[in-house]
């Protein structure tokens, strides 16, 4: 039994210890926003925040995740920036990698306030959109950096 | 499966009434927990396609799969043209399968695909939506007791401006519900749209961002199991014997179960079963496929290329021309197998009861898979329910004629006797066949003395898709698979002798149409061809278009502006060159500038594209803009990173580290314009596609003075 703090819940599962955290999140905790994708951390479906980092799910073991704060995308707040930037700026095709993208996009924003192209391209690409809503998704990291600067900087 | 009335187009207002009220029991939505029964207040059900509830609540009911393409938010806008609804009031169902909701021009069947939603449904969702807006406005009238023509509808009331009265859609729904549908039925002319032709932002973006809407892969219900299976490593593999005592002793694992397509390890959870699924021993007979291998079958179709095939095109007499032309240029091109490789793995959740089965799960052809899960579970078609859920991504892969992975399910679902979903790896993903067809292509061309082609010949070597399947009797004619020839066999170049012919071959590996399906071939050929043909007669390869072009007004249009956009023959940084292409595909025109630079060891990046499309009407401007740039990504992945290639009959790709496809640093910058047009509108889905390798290939020719022929472009061919 491991005891897990999930958006600031606390979820009991029942599970082998190398299940990743991916499948607990999904199939044992019934949170499905967080998506699979590969399994092999090569397309961030799977991202979410494990102490404030954008880690890919998949390949963190649940046995490794106790004791940590993780945040999947229905643990972001609605008026979180990036959440705001991707419903103004329409970001989604068929949606499936998105909570992925802005889970890292979250990081990405308290890692560097004010990315640069450069910034986006290393820390975004590891992050897969096969409908290729990528041009989106780089306005919509402006946008939400924007957001970010003028209520606060934080 | 006899059963099957088609309802032509006309005949759904009468029909309609009856079967949308049955509509409302109990099916799910996306965005709903499967199995959540709908209850909406709906009195007013005046079609198939919109209910009207007390509540205000307009549900427009879409038969059409929510794959990225935006149509959970295009066919409503239809509707509420011609409604006159609040469109805040708006709310989208996903269709049962029902004789009502067959696409329009595919006969008896339901489905998405070919880039026909909005073109296929312009006039029936039109009409659904003014039918229902008619008896609302009806229903106003009598209780004011004036005449409906001084009655009008406007953001979900019906007002009476010369009484000053308004009532709105919920008070009016259970009046007009026991009204008869209009016989006769007007649709508004284009100067009075206030709906299509804007900017809409999509109905399904909110609960995608909070991470709330269902895929296939989230679907649920009581006492699921999941399931992985492990199939032949090679096309047409069986099992010969299999070992499952290890499977069985890994923790979770309840069921090892042998299906057609291999063994089923089933597990309370994904996690345990794939375990289970390592842990199997099994014995296969690989079959006549053990052999197969990418560069026999190179060599191979590079010899059919170079015979005769059967013929798909004859106009003029291109050998007499040939004979007399000035100069004869030929080449041959190639490009390889593709997988769809969707962001959400194949997957299908099946409960099989003694006499119902349903099915949730992402499908882009629900009456195909549901007619085939009902031979397989021997249940009639009408007892097996299909609940489309939002697909992450579809490509053309979840629309198969074969329905492999619903009918995968239904089988284990079958030998299990318990409600199951099984998922696919994206191992199992690379692995599954169904790809976009390997073809090689050898042509020529015939020049006279000014540069221009006076013949063409190009033949085409490749699996058909079409053979086997359903829709033989439509798109095989005389031997030829219209999709193995699309874009080829039309060119609108003016060329006065042409022949184009093709080799079908027979190959092992399951093929199917893949996001522009021939267009995804013949384009790159095509337009690289045309390149390479301007820059022989010395010219500019924009001019030389423009002027074989004469024919086609609506293409040179689209070239112009897209010429124009990039500033074409205006000077770029160092180490950069444009190159350009125009395709029609879908019944919509699109022109790409490519913008490239070459690195040193030969990796190619592309800085920006500027596309045009001519569509027709344009419906949601937002939705096409996007489906430009998706398609350009798609296809900027087959050019640059993705292929499929056997070795000893296997597949040598797993997953993206090997199947590469674009990432946010491969991304170039992407300028979409759009033709105004006052046609009925045409295809956006797959469109955006097909320019996009030859306008890259053209660019890096006319930097390098290489010309790539054979696609994912490869470095070593373009080192310094
Ligand atoms: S599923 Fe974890 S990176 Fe792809
Ligand atoms: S939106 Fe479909 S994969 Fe990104």
């Amino acid at each position: 039994m491991y005891s897990l703090m999930i958006n600031g819940k606390r979820q009991k599962v029942a599970v082998s210890p190398d299940t990743p955290l991916l499948w607990v999140i999904r199939e044992h905790v019934g949170l499905t926003g967080t998506k699979f994708g590969c399994s092999k951390a090569q397309c961030g479906a799977c991202t979410v925040l494990i102490d404030g980092r954008a880690e890919r799910s998949c390949q963190t073991q649940v046995k490794d995740a106790v004791g940590k704060k993780i945040t999947t995308i229905e643990g972001i707040p609605d008026n979180n920036p990036v959440k705001k930037a991707w419903i103004s700026e329409d970001v989604p095709q068929c949606g499936y990698c998105q909570s992925g993208q802005m889970l890292q996009a979250v990081a990405l924003l308290k890692a560097k306030p004010k990315p640069t192209e450069a910034d986006i391209d290393e820390f975004m690409s590891g992050c897969i959109c096969r409908c290729g809503t990528y041009q989106s998704i780089r306005k919509a990291i402006h946008i939400a950096a924007g957001m970010s600067s003028k209520g606060g900087g934080k | 499966m006899s059963r099957i009335v088609n309802i032509s187009r006309r005949d759904f207002l009468k029909t309609g009434a009856m079967v949308g009220g049955g509509l409302i029991l109990g099916f799910s939505i996306p965005g709903a927990a499967p199995g959540t029964p709908v209850k909406p207040k709906a009195p007013f059900s005046p079609n198939a396609f919109i209910r009207i509830g007390t509540d205000n609540i307009v549900t427009v009911i879409v038969n059409k799969s929510e794959m990225g393409q935006g149509v959970y938010t295009s066919l409503p806008m239809l509707i509420a043209e011609e409604l006159e609804c609040d469109w805040s009031k708006i709310r989208v169902e996903p269709a049962p399968v029902a004789p009502e909701y067959n696409h329009t021009e595919w006969g008896q069947l339901q489905g998405t695909g070919g880039s026909s939603s909005v073109r296929s449904t312009w006039d029936q969702f039109r009409k659904a939506g003014a039918a229902a807006r008619m008896m609302l406005v009806k229903a106003a009238a009598s209780n004011w007791q004036v005449s409906p023509d001084s009655c009008r509808a406007e953001k979900g009331y019906v007002i009476n401006d010369g009484l000053n009265k308004r009532l709105n859609f919920g008070a009016l729904a259970e009046k007009a519900s026991r009204l008869s549908p209009p016989k006769e039925i007007t649709l508004k002319g284009p100067g009075d749209f206030k709906v299509i032709g804007r900017p809409t932002r999509r109905l399904d973006t909110v609960d995608k961002v909070r991470g709330k809407a269902l895929f296939g892969i989230d679907a649920k219900v009581e006492g699921m199991l999941v399931a992985v299976v492990s199939r032949a490593p090679v096309f047409g593999g069986k099992v010969k014997t299999f070992n499952d005592e290890k499977a069985r002793k890994v923790a979770g694992v309840k069921h090892v179960v042998q299906v057609p397509s291999g063994v089923a390890v089933i597990a309370a959870d994904f996690w345990s079963a794939n375990k289970g699924r390592d842990s199997l021993e099994i014995e296969w007979d690989l079959g006549e496929n053990a052999g197969l291998s990418t560069e026999d079958m190179r060599a191979r179709y590079t010899g059919l290329a170079a015979t005769a095939g059967i013929v798909a095109k004859k106009e003029g007499d291109a050998e007499k021309a040939f004979a007399s032309a000035v100069r004869k240029l030929t080449a041959q091109y190639e490009v390889p197998y593709l997988a769809h490789a969707t962001m959400e793995p194949l997957n299908c959740l099946v409960d099989l009861r003694k006499d119902s089965c349903e099915i949730w799960t992402g499908t882009q052809f629900q009456t195909v898979d549901r007619n085939n899960a009902a031979s397989i579970s021997g249940l009639e078609p009408e007892k097996v329910k299909i609940h489309t859920m939002f697909l992450g991504g579809g490509f053309g892969r979840r629309a198969n004629p074969r329905s492999d992975f619903v009918s995968e399910a239904v089988h284990v679902a079958k030998a299990l006797k318990k409600p199951v979903k099984v998922i696919w790896t994206r191992e199992d993903d690379i692995h599954g066949g169904y790809y976009r067809p390997m073809w090689h292509d050898r042509i020529s061309a015939g020049i006279d003395e000014k540069g221009m082609p006076v013949a063409w010949r190009h033949t085409i070597a490749g699996q058909s898709i079409i053979k086997g399947t359903l829709f033989e009797q439509g798109f095989i004619k005389d031997g030829i698979d219209k999709t193995s020839v699309e874009g080829a066999a039309d060119i609108p170049y003016s060329i006065p002798n042409v022949y184009v012919d093709l080799h079908s071959t027979d190959v092992n590996v399951p093929v199917l149409w893949w996001r522009s399906v021939g267009h995804s071939h013949t384009a790159f050929v095509v337009e690289s061809f045309m390149d390479e043909l301007a820059h022989a007669a010395g010219k500019d390869p924009y001019e030389y278009r423009m002027a074989l072009l004469d024919k086609h007004p609506r293409h040179r249009a689209v070239l112009e502006i897209a010429a124009k956009k990039a500033g074409w023959g205006t000077p770029l940084p160092k180490g950069h060159a444009r190159g350009i292409a125009v395709h029609e595909s879908f019944g919509s025109i699109v022109a790409q500038v490519a913008e490239v630079s070459v690195g040193k060891g030969g990796e190619v990046r592309v800085h920006n594209v500027v596309c045009a499309i001519d569509c027709g009407s344009v419906v949601n401007p937002a939705t096409v803009k996007a489906q430009m740039e998706s398609g350009i990504v798609f296809g900027l992945s087959a050019t640059l990173f993705s292929e499929i290639t056997f070795k000893g009959g296997r597949v040598e790709q797993s997953n993206f580290h090997d199947y590469e496809v674009a990432r946010m640093k491969d991304m170039p910058g992407i300028d979409v314009h759009i033709m105004p047009g006052k046609e009925p509108p045409q295809g956006v889905g797959e469109p955006g596609v097909p320019p996009v390798a030859p306008a890259v290939c053209n660019a890096i020719f006319t930097l390098t003075g290489k010309r790539i022929r054979r696609l994912p472009i490869r470095a070593e061919e373009l080192k310094a």
